[in-house]
């Protein structure tokens, strides 16, 4: 098989990992290597589906012996097999690096033989690049559960950011659509990697010259839609995989159908887009914006709203705490405004310390009045002729696109359509004017 | 003493010349309603009066902004300058008179109409130069990189100072196309050259390879249930298209 064959077959089997970015750590180049990696992380292209493309996402070989009911790679599936040598990735990893194609490299794979086996495999091709081409960019290496401890370790000297894909929110679910996978398997491996990065800190501190271990820290991702967790269910998972784990991202991928399988969704399911959108809205106010998981979701209400943000459904769960004065709202409380975000709060912490500021300023300002404007007075006062309760100003914050996904899709003709609604019935619904 | 308003200034271009026109209108008390440089279409009613660069007064000028106002401010004068946008020396003539009088809390007064002028500028700039750091494309040419943009900014010096710092072993030449310019990286020297054009031959075997290679991965990573070009769109801007590898013929 040659080279342009193995990178198409690999790469498709790579697509659906999510993780993509390159941030987290910052690393000046030096003389006689090649590469550098910046905090902010840089994307390099956007594929067809908008989704950004900053490393050389691959497998390392798709020659699975696990059969996850969910995964196209699994044993029982009829696909196309490649394993790349490790020296051909390397070479063909830093020849995309050096025309700028690429800041780094993904580098996942199947399970081939054994797990010890496959990480022994990953641990050649990193060290290929580390060592031979010197290459002193961004390298994200999924961990394999059940390697031997000593393996995780060495892939973990060699990469920025090591990942374990936790697959499904719960052990259930776990159990139904991947057999040969358990919570311990995975969360093993998870709390080895958090004590190494913690271990490597005081290591630091102590040797500054001490090797670093997975520097730019941990991450993980799970699949939403193919399974029936609840969105609150998964926030609270998140939640605890930020604290207990100390993960930089947990991402999220809607449940997008490639094989038929007796406990999976049917295979024309639509992916869950918009909810898997609503979770990264709230996995974001969980890291930036110091909200709890308990704040935004509770047992009776255990699903987002998909018609407005999770912050917006917060503020007109807690219409009372509004409307908040911009010139002296602590910078906490300005975060907790729908519409504003940090860098706007940033803005107007230090715009009005040369004076109080108005709506007109805050135009200049460039903060974004749309959403805001209905939670927020400057100088003790709104705009005028904003309406005041919490059923208008929810219909205010929805645009007609909004309103148009929420419609239900369209059905056959019934004699006996008694369930018709138009649109401002649907909204009448919402805001709870029945 | 009201400043003096009833003149221009012409200047050679270069970020010492700009930085002699602050010097010539802190001392002379002027704020001159028009800078020109070399070049430029000059159409003014007002007596027209020469700044010469002086490497000294621009020195000291450049550390006057770090001691006296802030950091901050010496960069967001050094980003507005490579802006494209208009009356961008007035901006900055008026931002470090504020400055001057204000000290470093002037970079607070976002409200502030030219401190906001200057901070949106250096904003553009800045961004402008990430978008080249992701979606400049080199091609090997005989073990040497060639990578061609056409930004609206001027922002060649610091796209080519992030890949100086990548690539330290690498020869390349990176081609303003529209500001006529060339960097030129070669065994560790710089050169920054006007180049009125660039004309390059077919690309070898090995660079076709990994041309190919590129555009079936880029290809291949897309999820077809998920296609969203307007999503695309948003985040890579049309006008970068025309030299990236993943959508050439």
């Amino acid at each position: 098989m040659d080279i342009l064959d193995k990178l198409t077959v690999l790469t498709d089997a790579a697509k659906y990992d999510v993780a993509c970015t390159s941030s987290g750590v910052d690393r000046g180049g030096a003389p006689g290597f090649i590469g550098n990696a910046v905090a902010c992380g840089i994307c390099h292209s956007f594929s067809a589906d908008g989704r950004c493309i900053a490393l050389l996402k691959v497998l390392m070989s798709n020659a699975c012996v696990y059969d996850c009911s969910y995964c196209v790679n699994r044993k029982s599936n009829d696909v196309q097999r490649a394993t790349f040598e490790p020296r051909e990735l390397a070479e063909l990893m830093i020849q995309f690096y050096r025309r700028n194609y690429i800041e780094g490299l993904f580098l996942s794979s199947a399970v081939v033989r054994s797990p010890d086996y496959t990480c022994e495999q990953m641990i050649e091709v990193l060290s290929l690049i580390r060592n031979e081409y010197r290459f002193r960019g961004y390298i994200h290496v999924k961990a394999i559960p059940g390697a031997d401890d000593r393996l995780l370790t060495a892939l973990g000297l060699l990469a920025d950011r090591m990942s374990i894909n936790l697959e499904l929110p719960s052990h259930d679910s776990l159990k139904l659509l991947a057999p040969d996978k358990s919570k311990e398997s995975i969360l093993v491996p998870m709390r080895k990697i958090r004590t190494g990065i913690r271990e490597n800190r005081t290591d630091l501190v102590k040797y500054s010259n001490a090797p670093r271990f997975v520097p730019a820290g941990q991450s993980t991702q799970m699949i939403v839609g193919a399974t029936p967790e609840t969105d609150y269910q998964i926030i609270n998972l998140s939640a605890a995989l930020y604290k207990k784990y100390e993960l930089k991202r947990v991402f999220y991928s809607a449940y997008m159908p490639v094989v038929s399988g007796r406990n999976l969704p049917a295979l024309d399911a639509k992916p869950q887009l918009l909810r898997e959108h609503r979770l990264y809205q709230a996995d974001w106010l969980l890291r930036f914006y110091q909200f709890d998981a308990a704040e935004l979701l509770d047992e009776r209400n255990p699903n987002f709203n998909l018609l407005i943000d999770p912050k917006c459904n917060w503020a007109l769960n807690h219409y009372d705490s509004f409307p908040v004065e911009i010139n002296t709202a602590p910078y906490e409380t300005l975060l907790r405004v729908p519409g504003l975000g940090v860098i706007s709060a940033q803005k107007i912490v230090k715009a009005r310390r040369m004076g109080s500021l108005d709506f007109p300023d805050l135009k200049k300002m460039g903060v974004v009045l749309k959403r805001a404007q209905y939670f927020i007075t400057c100088r003790g006062k709104p705009i005028i002729g904003l309406p005041s309760n919490p059923e208008t100003v929810m219909r205010g914050l929805l645009s007609e696109r909004e309103v148009t996904l929420a419609q239900p899709p369209m059905e056959q003709l019934s004699l006996f359509d008694s369930t018709a609604s138009t649109k401002e019935d649907l909204v009448k619904c919402l805001t709870g004017q029945i | 003493m009201p400043y003096r308003t009833n003149i221009a200034y012409l200047y050679d271009g270069s970020f010492e010349g700009l930085l002699c026109c602050v010097y010539e209108s802190y001392y002379q008390k002027e704020l001159p309603s028009m800078v020109f440089h070399y070049g430029e279409a000059q159409a003014t009613l007002f007596p027209v009066k020469e700044i010469e660069t002086d490497t000294t007064a621009a020195k000291k000028v450049e550390d006057s902004i770090g001691r006296k106002i802030s950091k901050e401010a010496l960069r967001l004068v050094r980003m507005c300058y490579l802006s494209q946008m208009e009356d961008r020396e007035l901006i900055i003539l008026r931002f470090l008179r504020m400055g001057y009088k204000i000290g470093s809390p002037v970079t607070n007064m976002l409200a502030d109409d030219t401190v906001r002028s200057i901070t949106q500028s250096a904003k553009n700039v800045q961004g402008e130069s990430h978008f080249f750091k992701m979606f400049l494309r080199f091609s090997e040419y005989n073990g040497a990189l060639v990578a061609t943009i056409e930004p609206k900014n001027f922002v060649l010096p610091l796209v080519a100072a992030h890949f100086c710092d990548r690539f330290p072993s690498e020869q390349f030449l990176i081609y303003d196309k529209s500001h006529k310019c060339a960097f030129v990286y070669q065994n560790g020297e710089k050169n920054l050259t006007a180049l009125e054009d660039l004309e390059l031959s077919e690309v070898g075997e090995e660079e076709a390879k990994y041309r190919a290679l590129w555009k079936r991965f880029y290809d291949t990573i897309a999820i077809k249930g998920r296609i969203n070009p307007k999503l695309r769109m948003s985040h890579m801007p049309k006008r970068y298209w025309a030299h990236l590898t993943e959508f050439m013929e």
